[in-house]
Order: C-alpha cells, then sequence, then structure tokens
C-alpha cells in the first residue's frame, strides 16, 4: 500500500472518530452543562444537582434497586442460557432453530403486550409471594434473551464445541467439567457481552417498571424530572457514565490474557530427543 | 484372559508397559438410512498398531468412535482388556484419543493440557506437572510447554494431543488422521515418530487414515474397510501383494484392469496365461487386475506388432522408481520400472510389454470388457 493511501485512511480513520465521538458527547456535555447550572442566568456554576443526587432518598433506592436487577438478571440469563446452548449444540442439534426462535421471539412483542400478560401474574405474586422490586428480574430475564442470545451464539459458532468436548470427554471429564472448564473459559468474550447488554437492557428500561408500579431508576429519574429537572438529569448523565464505565472495564477483561512470547523456534525440535530411555 | 488384566495394572512413568486387547465384536451403527458399520469384527493384540483404511465414508471414523464411547452402538460388543465396555460413557473407559481437527484446549498451555486428563484423576498437582512434561519430553516438545495453541505449528499441536491422549495412560490409543491437516513432509515424520513413540510405550493402537501408504508404512496389521465392513486385514505386504479382494487390490496401490479369458484356473491376457488368486472362478470374459510391478518392457528388436506392442506417451519420474504408461491401441497400461530402465524407453518409443505370471485377481464385473 503506498504512503499516500495509508495517509488517506488514517485521515479518514480519524474524522469518522470525531464524527462519532461529537455525535455521542454533545448531547452528553449539553445535559452536563445543564446539570451545573445556577437558579438564575447569571448564578455562578455548582455541583448542587450532583449533591443532592445522595440526598435524595428515593433515587439512591432507585438507583440500588437497578443495579440489583441488572445482576440478578445477568446470573439468571447465564445460568439458563449457557448450559441450556451449549447442551444442544452438542446433544440435541435438532433442537437449535427451536431454542433461536424462543430466544428472539420477545424482540417481536411490544413491552406494553408483555405486561398486559405479565400483570395479572404480578397481582398474584404481590399477594402471595413478594412485592419486591426484584421480583421484576423474572421479566427483565426475558427482555434480555434475545441480545444474550446473541451475542453467546457467536461466541459458541467461534470455537470447535463438538471436537472440544469430544476431546475432554475421552480425558475422563464428565459433562459439567466439559461445560466449566473447556467450553465455558473459550467463551468467556461472549459471556462477557451477553452480561453487557443484559446490563445496559436493564438499567435503561422504564416501561415495564412503570405500567407495573416499580420505581427504577428510569422511573425515578422520570419522576424527578418533573420535580427538579436538573438533578434527574444529573442522574441520566451519572447512569450513562456508569454504562460506559462498566463498558471499557468489561472489553477490558474480555480481552485474551496477556501470553507469553512464542520463543524462536525451530519447527520440530528434538525429533530425536525424545528417543529411546 | 488373566494374564491380559494383570498386565493393564503393570507401568510406571517411563518403562514401556504391555498393551491390552482389544475386541470389536459384530459392531452395528446405522444413521436414518446409512449403514456406516455394518457388522464389523476386529480383534487387536496387546501392543499391536492395526490401521484402518478406507474410502471416505466407509465407517473408519464410526468404528473409533464406538470404541471410544463417543457413539453408541446399535448392536455388537466392545471389550477392552477383557473387560465389556459397551455400555460405559466416554469418560469411564480411559481411551485416549488424537482428533483429525486441532482439538487443544485454547485457553490452557501445552503442559495444562496435557495434564488435564491427570486432574480428571485426581492426581496431585505437582505429579500432574511433572508428568505432563515428562510425556511433552517423549513426544519431543520438551521446550514448548508454557506455548498455547496458537503459538505453535499444526504439527506440534498434534504432538501435545498426542502427548495428552498418552499421559492418562491409556488401555488404548486411538488416532483418528491425526496428519491429514499437516503437509506431507510434516507428516511423513510426525508418522514415523507416532510409531516410535507408540513402541516405546507399547499401546495398543488403532490408527484411522484414508492414505494407503501411511498405513502401510507404520501398521503391524492393515485392515481395510468397505461399505461398514472389513473387507481383508494383514501385514502390509500381505495387503499389497496378495489382496483377497478386487476392492483392496484395487484401493491399495495401482492396478491396470485387463482384460482376458478365465479357463480352466488361469486367465489369458493378451497372449500371457497367468494363475488366478482366487478359486472357483467361472469360465469366459473377465477382468485381471495387474500391479504395474508386474509389467515390464522391452524397447528395440521384435516391437513391430502383437498384443503387448504399444508406444510409451508418458513417464511420471518417482524416485528410484519410474511409472510409464503404455498405449497398446485399445487400452493403455501402467508399468512400474527402476527409473534406469524407464530412461531407455522415452515418450514416443515402441516397446514390448510382458505380464510376469504373479497370481492375479479377477474383478467381479466384467462389464466393458473387451476380451482380446
Ligand atoms: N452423525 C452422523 N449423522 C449422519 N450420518 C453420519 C454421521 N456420522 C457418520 N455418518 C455417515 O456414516 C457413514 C460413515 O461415516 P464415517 O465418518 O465413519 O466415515 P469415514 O470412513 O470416517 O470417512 P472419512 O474418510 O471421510 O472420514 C457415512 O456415510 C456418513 O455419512
Ligand atoms: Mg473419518
Amino acid at each position: 500500500m503506498s504512503r499516500n493511501r495509508r495517509l488517506k485512511l488514517q485521515i479518514f480513520r480519524v474524522a469518522v472518530f470525531l464524527v462519532l465521538g461529537a455525535f455521542f458527547l454533545v448531547p452528553i456535555g449539553a445535559m452536563f452543562e445543564f446539570s451545573t447550572r445556577g437558579v438564575t442566568e447569571e448564578a455562578p456554576r455548582t455541583l448542587n444537582a450532583w449533591l443532592t443526587i445522595a440526598q435524595t432518598p428515593d433515587l439512591v433506592a432507585a438507583i440500588f434497586a437497578s443495579l440489583a436487577l441488572a445482576v440478578l438478571t445477568s446470573l439468571g440469563m447465564l445460568l439458563l442460557l449457557v448450559p441450556t446452548m451449549i447442551w444442544v449444540r452438542l446433544r440435541l442439534p435438532h433442537l437449535s432453530r427451536v431454542i433461536e426462535f424462543l430466544c428472539l421471539l420477545p424482540l417481536t412483542i411490544p413491552a406494553i403486550v408483555l405486561v398486559a400478560g405479565l400483570a395479572p401474574i404480578y397481582l398474584w405474586m404481590n399477594l402471595n409471594i413478594s412485592d419486591s422490586i426484584l421480583t421484576l428480574a423474572f421479566v427483565y430475564l426475558i427482555l434480555v434473551l434475545p441480545y444474550a442470545y446473541r451475542a453467546l451464539y457467536t461466541g459458541l459458532a467461534a470455537i470447535d464445541v463438538k471436537t472440544l468436548a469430544e476431546a475432554a470427554r475421552s480425558l475422563g471429564a464428565n459433562w459439567g467439567t466439559v461445560m466449566l472448564r473447556v467450553i465455558v473459559p473459550n467463551m468467556s468474550v461472549a459471556i462477557l457481552n451477553a452480561c453487557l447488554l443484559s446490563v445496559a437492557v436493564v438499567l435503561g428500561e422504564f416501561t415495564i417498571a412503570n405500567l407495573l408500579n416499580y420505581v427504577n431508576l428510569q422511573v425515578a429519574i422520570a419522576l424527578l424530572g418533573r420535580a427538579n429537572a436538573t438533578v434527574s438529569i444529573a442522574v441520566a448523565v451519572a447512569s450513562l457514565m456508569f454504562a460506559f464505565i462498566l463498558l471499557v472495564i468489561l472489553s477490558f477483561f474480555g480481552r485474551p490474557r496477556t501470553r507469553v512470547e512464542p520463543e524462536p523456534g525451530i519447527p520440530f525440535p528434538g525429533l530425536t530427543a525424545g528417543g529411546p530411555r | 484372559m488373566t494374564t491380559v488384566i494383570a498386565a493393564t495394572g503393570v507401568g510406571t512413568a517411563t518403562a514401556s508397559r504391555a498393551g491390552v486387547e482389544i475386541r470389536l465384536e459384530n459392531l452395528r451403527r446405522r444413521y436414518g438410512a446409512v449403514t456406516a458399520l455394518d457388522g464389523l469384527s476386529l480383534t487387536l493384540a496387546p501392543g499391536e498398531l492395526v490401521a484402518l483404511l478406507g474410502p471416505s465414508g466407509c465407517g473408519k471414523t464410526t468404528a473409533l468412535r464406538l470404541l471410544a464411547g463417543l457413539e453408541e452402538a446399535d448392536g455388537g460388543r466392545v471389550v477392552i482388556g477383557g473387560h465389556d465396555v459397551t455400555g460405559l460413557p466416554a469418560n469411564k473407559r480411559d481411551t485416549g484419543m488424537v482428533f483429525q481437527a486441532y482439538s487443544l484446549f485454547p485457553h490452557m498451555t501445552a503442559w495444562e493440557n496435557v495434564a488435564f486428563g491427570l486432574q480428571m484423576r485426581k492426581i496431585g498437582a505437582a505429579d500432574r506437572r511433572r508428568r505432563a512434561v515428562e510425556t511433552l519430553e517423549l513426544v519431543g516438545l520438551a521446550g514448548f510447554a508454557n506455548r498455547y495453541a496458537h503459538q505453535m505449528s499444526g504439527g506440534q499441536q498434534q504432538r501435545v494431543a498426542l502427548a495428552r491422549a498418552l499421559a492418562i495412560r491409556p488401555k488404548v490409543l486411538l488416532l483418528d488422521e491425526p496428519l491429514s491437516a499437516l503437509d506431507a513432509k510434516v507428516r511423513v515424520r510426525l508418522r514415523d515418530e507416532i510409531r516410535r513413540v507408540q513402541l516405546e510405550v507399547g499401546i495398543t493402537t488403532m490408527f484411522v487414515t484414508h492414505d494407503q501408504e501411511e498405513a502401510l508404512a507404520i501398521a503391524d496389521r492393515v485392515g481395510v474397510m468397505q461399505s461398514g465392513r472389513l473387507e481383508q486385514i494383514g501385514p502390509p505386504t500381505a495387503i499389497y501383494g496378495r489382496p483377497a479382494t478386487p476392492f483392496v487390490a484395487e484401493f491399495v496401490g495401482l492396478t491396470n484392469r485387463l482384460a482376458g479369458v478365465v479357463r480352466g484356473g488361469s486367465v489369458e491376457v493378451r497372449g500371457t496365461r497367468i494363475p488366478l488368486v482366487q478359486p472357483d472362478v467361472p469360465d469366459g470374459p473377465a477382468v485381471a487386475l495387474i500391479r504395474p510391478e508386474a509389467v515390464t518392457l522391452t524397447s528395440g528388436a521384435d516391437t513391430s506388432t502383437g498384443p503387448l506392442v504399444g508406444t510409451v506417451i508418458a513417464t511420471a519420474f518417482l524416485g528410484a522408481t519410474s511409472r510409464v504408461t503404455v498405449d497398446l491401441g485399445d487400452v493403455r497400461v501402467l508399468a512400474q520400472l527402476a527409473t534406469s530402465d524407464a530412461a531407455s524407453a522415452p515418450a514416443g518409443t515402441r516397446v514390448q510389454l510382458t505380464l510376469r505370471a504373479d497370481p492375479v485377481l479377477i474383478a467381479r464385473e466384467t462389464s466393458g470388457a473387451t476380451p482380446a
């Protein structure tokens, strides 16, 4: 490739990066700017709105509820999907279409419809089992299925599951060991991606919580928005930043672990080194 | 039988061990309408290396997978060292397997891969490491213990896979075309290496391949399979030199198909009488299978006419020998000669062929054959 072309490519990359960066950062910057405004036009900049977050117990409760829901949903998703998908791939390949259909189905059902169906169940659950906001994890598990399925599917497709499993089996591993020690470690990136998507979906969810009368993060922000706009915007920025930091952390962990530098080697040393003993 | 069982307990890290006997009895396996194995019976003597050879789809892999327990048989028995293991799952069978596809666990280093099976057998960490490194030495990869699969060549990965299979000191070693993803030179080296290690360890081994040269070079006995059955089994020299059926003759090595007439226990091919391998071949037109090595040629002198006079149209140089194609007008014949002899008959030369009177096989189907 000529130097000229490489330079052009470089410029193109930087330009795209800048445009996209601006696209994301300008609204967030504007929100941040708004959240630090004083009461009047001339009043000096203030972080009052941000400090108020911690002093609004309802809001703090909602934040923790949403975080707990995110964790519960991700765990539930992993426990449900990972073994199922591996098992279907290994032993029941004829069921893979059915599983895919079931997992992608929630994408096609509007949240309102979902709630219409779920409301009586939640009413019953509130009365008989628990009215904790954490029961929302069941619905959220359904909501995140399509995204998590896609992410995990990509990870599974990238490795030769069948051969790895058979190698481990013939070495004496039972099915549990095959999954936990052989397959899961090789799809860790996919698992992190599935978790990230699940967390993002849960933290951003508004409709279902609102319709079922639970106050999660988004509902709390919306409620607060009517009473105190700057605080609600501050929370919105904070939750965006949280998702962003999570993304960075996860992508950092998702990187393959650092590996030993390959020694410069003769392709077949020791053809005789193993020799008769 | 008791002695065989007792022998399995023997063995330390370095001493060579006596292998155990493996018996496959009348194994059957169907996949829908396809019959992959149609009553396969085969016995491997302790410490023996048997190569299963056959065309694609003849059931070689299926036989190996049934033996490993990775697939269930519809009928028949698998007996390893006197124990019927037909109902045991793969992880209880004590077989070491090397796959055609690269199968190292990508997230483990070479020694961790080799130690995996030992960990499954609850062997302590220190012992595990020591035995893994020892086994890596055995396959000539002493310095590669800390490498990941993606840092090794294909041949090195297959050696680690071999070490991994051997480290658990299995009763059987199963190799399913372990060399087919490698280039020709590495293939030959690693083939010899596998044989050396196998002899050193003394393990009963089944080696599946569709490469006849590989099978003949490495095995104590070669089993030729066709459509889910064993067509013939015997030492490489017997398989090559005295094929029992036309299928084996044509699958192992090259053969000329020459039309002839069977009469009274011999066949007349283009004026030459040749004895038959098979008994009871009915008289009449037939196709004789003649090895290129059984054809010699002379140039010059009386090469004007005759049923075995023709023109050299091509010569393939194979090293010490050369393969010469001669056009007899109605049919082309391959002759394999010492390269020095072939040099005297370049393309275009008129030559007289001679068929050696080694016993030949008659192919069953005679369609398309025109009696000479
Ligand atoms: N899982 C399966 N499902 C359906 N058919 C199968 C399956 N495994 C094998 N077969 C069929 O069984 C027959 C034997 O297959 P097998 O893999 O044993 O052949 P092979 O001798 O190993 O061939 P190759 O040299 O190509 O590896 C083939 O016709 C194949 O199509
Ligand atoms: Mg095969």
